[in-house]
């Protein structure tokens, strides 16, 4: 097999490996926003169940998670989902596991935020959801982008979890190939496709911080 | 006419109790310097008057709007200075963007800050920000304005820069209520002058009566301060 084909069949696996990328992102850092304001909340039993999520999810390995969701279905409630399910899996999987590292970047974000700027708000008349959305939630923004930008690399990497499920990412395809040739050249290739990526990521993450520095706290 | 009445207030804190049967009224435009020791629950009285804490029994009635002014600024880092000053004019009380700039501007160049409408909050210095400080609690028009120790955190001569834009504002006609420990300030500026010690109002009246009390607990405090400043 020549070079270009196997770099043709990377790049074919290269395009699943975005999708579930974007797709895990859109998701995961709003709903890592509501398990924040869900671990905060005053409501204990709410609370409760963010925080035994949040453990769970940290606690164990992602790829275990990816097989829970996928086959859970079947054996717990006997529904057949069928192999178009299998996507599907991964985008819940990954959503939901990486919601729970942003819930607790969020959450350490937001509970830096000074009293006074909250006591200011309200004073100035602002409502609660005023205060979070026009004061607290754009610093806690700055704040908190280093730390987003570190687990948004990992996720990067993570997408290669998906092989567990045999789906065609470009972890998957390179295995498969390094198989079939007995070469490592597909494996190394897909490595150097991930730090490419990755350090496009980390670019646009630098860019992004820059436009904030506009300010200070 | 009345513009804030606070009748029997009490709070305490885990036991500790702050403030005792507290009632204090303030009439339209007045002026009041509250002045005592540390720990004698005068920014408690003022933050249980705003709300930011909540009597454990009392009444606090309002006529129209209030302001505050903290002792460590509170602007917003992330907004210009006419954007501190003009958002929640536009966005609370639902004002014409146009109209609120005006005053605004207005309002900077009363704070002698009319040139740092473009700056952000970090670039300023601490008296420049309580002056935006001041000016963002202003465009609120605001029927009164309590102030919590707005020079502590400043040097003596931001302070001095800072009580000569406070004095500024008498003509306004907006009733002050002033948590300070600038002595001199207090008995220029105000109307009333209360001294506060142990979570009561120990004495009260004219800067002139307060400051020649025969009061034991206030002459103590004041003779304190006088030996402080040789």
């Amino acid at each position: 097999m020549a070079f270009g084909d196997i770099l043709m069949q990377l790049a074919a696996g290269f395009t699943v490996t975005l999708k579930i990328f974007f797709i895990t992102v859109v998701l995961s850092l709003p709903l890592g926003l509501l398990v924040a304001l869900g671990r905060m909340s005053k409501n204990r039993i709410l609370s409760g169940i963010v925080s035994i999520y949040i453990s769970i999810m940290r606690g164990t390995p992602l790829m275990l998670q990816l097989i829970c969701v996928y086959f859970g279905p079947y054996y717990l409630f006997r529904v057949s989902l069928g192999t178009s399910y299998r996507m599907l899996a991964i985008y819940i999987a990954f959503a939901v596991n990486y919601a729970a590292y942003f819930g607790e970047i969020f959450r350490s974000g937001i509970q830096s935020m000074p009293k006074g700027q909250y006591e200011a708000a309200h004073i100035l008349g602002y409502s609660r959801s005023q205060t979070f959305m026009r004061i607290i939630l754009p610093q806690v923004v700055k704040r908190i982008l280093p730390s987003v930008s570190n687990e948004v690399i990992t996720l990067v990497k993570d997408t290669s979890f998906a092989f567990t499920l045999s789906v065609m990412e470009m972890f998957t395809m390179a295995k498969a190939l390094a198989a079939s040739q007995t070469s490592m050249m597909p494996l190394f290739v897909a490595g150097v496709f991930y730090y490419i990526f990755n350090f496009i990521v980390a670019k646009a993450f630098d860019i992004f911080e820059a436009k904030l520095n506009y300010y200070r706290f | 006419m009345k513009v804030l009445e606070i009748k029997n207030l009490a709070k305490s804190f885990e036991s500790m109790e702050v403030l005792n049967d507290i009632s204090l009224s303030v009439e339209d435009g007045e002026i009041i310097s509250v002045i005592g020791p540390s720990g004698s629950g005068k920014t408690t009285l003022l933050r249980c008057a705003c709300g930011l804490e909540t009597p454990d029994s009392g009444e606090i009635n309002f006529d129209g709007t209030f302001g505050m002014v903290f002792q460590q600024f509170n602007l917003f880092p992330h907004w210009s200075v006419l954007k501190n000053i003009m958002d929640a004019p536009i966005h609370v009380q639902k004002r014409d963007s146009k109209e609120v700039e005006k005053q605004a501007r207005e309002l900077l160049n009363k704070m002698g800050l009319s040139d740092r409408a473009d700056a952000y909050p970090y670039q300023l210095s601490g008296g420049q920000q309580q002056r935006v400080a001041i000016a963002r609690a202003l465009c609120l028009n605001p029927k009164i304005l309590f102030f919590d120790e707005p020079t502590s955190a400043l040097d003596p001569e931001l302070t001095q820069e800072v009580l000569k834009v406070i004095k500024s504002l008498k003509d306004l006609n907006i009733a002050m209520v002033i948590v300070t420990h600038e002595m001199a300030f207090a008995r220029d500026v105000s109307d009333r002058i209360i001294f506060m010690a142990g979570g009561v109002i120990v004495d009260e009246g004219t800067p002139d009566k307060v400051m020649n009390s025969d009061n034991e607990r206030t002459k103590a405090f004041l003779g304190k301060l006088a030996g402080e400043n040789i």
